[in-house]
């Protein structure tokens, strides 16, 4: 209010009115009391002092928008980095511990066992779900590393090697290899020996229908198959040969898909991890595949 | 106004207003007036110092009584333990996944309030609540420094000088030490009192607790010290929610009108007037510590101290007239000397609920089991078919260990015919050992494998059936038994 003007006083209230008026309604001038005034212009300055401090205003530059660095030299990109960082030296103990211990020694420390399985829970949902499923369930082709068929070993030590090379990696001269014949695209059955030796793999299972067929085809198998598959489709982890005579069929158990494999051959491929991949953290994806349920017993010592 | 007549000489405040006297409530926005509540002797002071006297002495050392729990467990008898996430109460113990405990006490509380407040007015407010207590601990420094009443309005009237400054300065430097107490005894709940209270004074307990030390010992001088009634009167929601629990039936601190009026002096009276008990002494105002007049009725700003009817009696007693000129009484009853109405329908309920919700809280910490069982079945893979064509499913049993020490047990599946189990580490059979670490959870990778012909057999062929877990303790009792889903395929 000016001093121009006469005080109006409010006679009900006693209070100075702003000489504001709308159809006869005056409007009392109760000011904000002096505390709550001075506490607003306090956070003027504040925000005044803040912009100055931490980075604030953008304004655009010759390579496009950018903002006031602020004096204080704060980035939030810096803090998330020294966060980062201070969470992997934290980790790095353990991390040290799992590189050098071998898998007996992670498993006999329960701090130790929990950490790589964490930790290989991690890396597999970054570097092996895409494959073989966020559960490891797997798909056709590709294994389901829950259940205890394994191709070539279900050991802590098996999985570790197979991670590391891969299967039929072209950069790593120690991959697993695995080469079945293309029997009828190569030429060495005819398409009626393909169906006697399918008919014969099924009959392992007891699946088979035609015992006339199984009876060549089990002639065939002998001389064919059973180098790699063993007597009786027992398969092979050395020759990374699958098990014939078991549930679990990665390519299909029907006559359709097992004529598919004699007569083309299935061709399965995995990176070799051991140079993407730190040898931590392979050990950690081998305990935590391990730990899903279906790993084999390491044989004894001297056995 | 009269001057000095024999009876306000010795007691010594004719010039005592109500903040908001009756018949000058046209204005809703008023500046605070200051009020002086002076000293007051009597039967419902003497409660206040109880009251006081106890909820203080409660409120401070009830985190330095110790409780013996055994070895690695805290022995603070009452304890909010954080880190650990864990209450500990004289033999009581909760976890936070227990926190329902402290809803049902919070039930029992406000049911308590809602009790007193229809039996006996705003109880709490006059004499319980932290606010009444804190500012009446801190009205009595001010006196004992300043002066009673008479005194500090002159103190507060008289031109800054030496004196004053010291006065005032002193007053608030106590104020400041009694709130920093509180401040500190309230992070004393938090972790173990004695090591706490070290730490604290070398400086390197932890940075929180010298963050709620210094807030509550700021908030605990601004509002006992000098925020005081405007707190009850205009902060606080409980006077609203209160006065819906009073009715007519409620002892409530009243005057009586019909001895009381009309008021006048015992000149007046002498002189041949005809007038009632009241002799206009205005000592109820002058004790009142929210500021009122009680003459003008029951009003919000009452908290219901009483110190009005402690005051009016003294004065009852000098004048030789009966006491009780204020009482309590319901608002009903004032006029025709009423009975106490304590036990009507009204608190009979709320005792009643008090006593199912006590009831309820007081049977499950009796069957309050000290082992926690939680079972989570794998959804990804639902399940998995072995090479054998076994159908194995996998599950997570988490379980949590509320005893102070080891403990074996087993577990036990059944519910499927030829249901085995076996773990990570290849154990396989009817039941897995395994050991439960003190005071702490555990969680056990178990599998739980159905025999291929379950499925040709009928057992599974739905592909979706229902196991029975059991933990066993190592006398084959059964401590706990749950059901979990068990999935394979359609046959």
């Amino acid at each position: 209010m000016s001093d121009k003007h006469e005080k109006d006083i409010d006679e009900i209230s006693g209070v100075e009115t702003t000489g504001h008026e709308w159809d006869g309604i005056k409007e009392l001038n109760n000011p904000l009391p002096k505390w709550w005034l001075y506490t607003f212009y306090a956070c003027i300055l504040f925000a005044i002092g803040y912009t100055i401090v931490y980075p604030s205003w953008p304004f655009p530059s010759s390579d496009g928008w950018t903002y006031v660095k602020g004096t204080a030299d704060y980035a939030q990109r810096t803090e998330v980095a020294d966060e980062i960082g201070a969470v992997k030296a934290e980790q790095a103990k353990y991390v040290d511990e799992i590189r050098s211990a071998d898998f007996a020694a992670i498993t006999a420390s329960d701090e130790l066992h929990d950490f790589a399985l964490q930790g290989g829970k991690a890396a597999f949902g970054d570097n092996c779900a895409g494959c073989h499923g966020s559960g490891a369930q797997g798909f056709k082709g590709f294994p389901n590393l829950n259940d205890d068929d394994w191709l070539w070993g279900g050991t802590i030590d098996a999985i570790y090697t197979t991670i590391q090379h891969g299967i039929r990696s072209e950069t790593d001269p120690e991959t697993r290899l695995s080469d079945m014949p293309r029997f009828l695209a190569d030429g060495i059955l005819d398409r009626d020996g393909v169906l006697d030796v399918t008919e014969y793999v099924l009959s392992l299972s007891g699946k088979s229908e035609d015992a006339a067929r199984v009876a060549r085809g089990a002639v065939v198998y002998e001389e064919q198959c059973a180098a790699c598959h063993m007597e009786g489709g027992a398969g092979s982890h050395d020759l990374g040969a699958p098990k014939l005579a078991d549930a679990i069929w990665l390519y299909g158990g029907d006559r359709a898909a097992i004529y598919e494999t004699v007569a083309y051959a299935r061709r399965g491929v995995m990176p070799a991890w051991a140079g993407r991949l730190d040898d931590a953290t392979i050990k950690q994806l081998a305990l935590y595949v391990y730990s899903l349920g279906g790993g084999e017993a390491a044989p004894m010592e001297g056995r | 106004m009269e001057k000095l007549n024999p009876i306000n000489s010795p007691l010594g405040t004719p010039d005592a207003a109500a903040v908001n006297r009756g018949d000058q409530r046209d204005q809703l926005y008023a500046d605070r007036k200051k009020v002086y509540p002076r000293r007051v002797y009597g039967q419902f002071r003497m409660i206040k110092w109880v009251v006081m006297a106890l909820t203080l002495s409660v409120y401070y050392l009830l985190p330095w009584i110790r409780f013996d729990r055994g070895l690695g467990v805290p022995d603070q008898a009452f304890l909010i333990d954080f880190p650990t996430r864990k209450a500990y109460f004289f033999g009581l113990e909760i976890w936070a996944q227990e926190v329902y405990y402290a809803t049902g006490l919070l039930i029992l509380a406000s049911l308590a309030l809602f009790l007193t407040t229809s039996a006996i007015g705003r109880a709490w407010c006059g004499y319980a609540c932290p606010q009444t207590v804190w500012t009446d601990l801190f009205v009595h420094i001010e006196r004992w420094i300043q002066g009673d009443r008479n005194q500090r309005i002159k103190l507060d009237k008289s031109p800054w000088s030496a004196k004053k400054l010291f006065l005032k300065v002193s007053t608030h430097l106590a104020w400041l030490v009694v709130a920093a107490l509180t401040g500190g005894a309230f992070v004393f709940y938090f972790g173990d009192a004695p090591t706490l209270a070290k730490q604290f004074l070398t400086g390197t307990a932890p940075l929180t607790s010298y963050l709620f030390a210094g807030g509550l010992t700021f908030s605990t001088y601004l509002l006992g010290g000098i925020a005081r009634e405007q707190v009850c009167i205009y902060m606080c929601p409980w006077p609203r929610i209160q006065g819906a629990l009073v009715d007519e039936n409620t002892l409530l601190v009243s005057y009586d009108k019909k001895r009381g009026e009309p008021r006048g002096s015992l000149k007046a009276a002498a002189a041949g007037d005809v007038l009632g008990d009241c002799i206009d002494c205005k000592q109820c105002v002058a004790v009142c510590p929210t500021g009122i007049d009680i003459r003008d009725g029951f009003q919000l700003e009452c908290i219901q101290c009483a110190l009005c009817v402690d005051a009016c009696n003294g004065v009852m007693d000098k004048i030789e007239r009966p006491r009780n000129l204020i009482r309590y009484a319901p608002e009903e009853h004032v006029t025709k000397k009423g009975t106490s109405l304590i036990f009507r329908a009204r608190t009979f309920i709320y005792m009643g609920l008090i006593v199912l919700v006590g009831g309820i809280m007081l049977a499950s910490l009796i069957v309050r089991a000290d082992l926690d069982v939680n079972i989570i079945k794998d959804r990804n893979p639902l399940f998995v078919r072995l090479s054998s064509g076994d159908v194995r499913n996998g599950y997570v049993i988490r379980l949590m260990n509320k005893q102070h020490a080891d403990r074996p047990l087993a577990i036990r599946a059944s519910g499927l015919k030829g249901l085995t189990l076996r773990s990570t580490d290849h154990a396989e059979g009817k039941e897995l050992q395994v050991s439960l670490p003190p005071d702490d959870s555990a969680a056990f990778k178990v599998f739980a494998v159905l025999p291929a012909d379950a499925i040709t057999e009928g057992v599974l062929t739905s592909g979706k059936g229902e196991i029975t877990f059991e933990i066993v303790d190592m006398d084959g009792h059964v401590i706990s038994r749950q059901n979990a889903p068990f999935n394979g395929p359609r046959s």
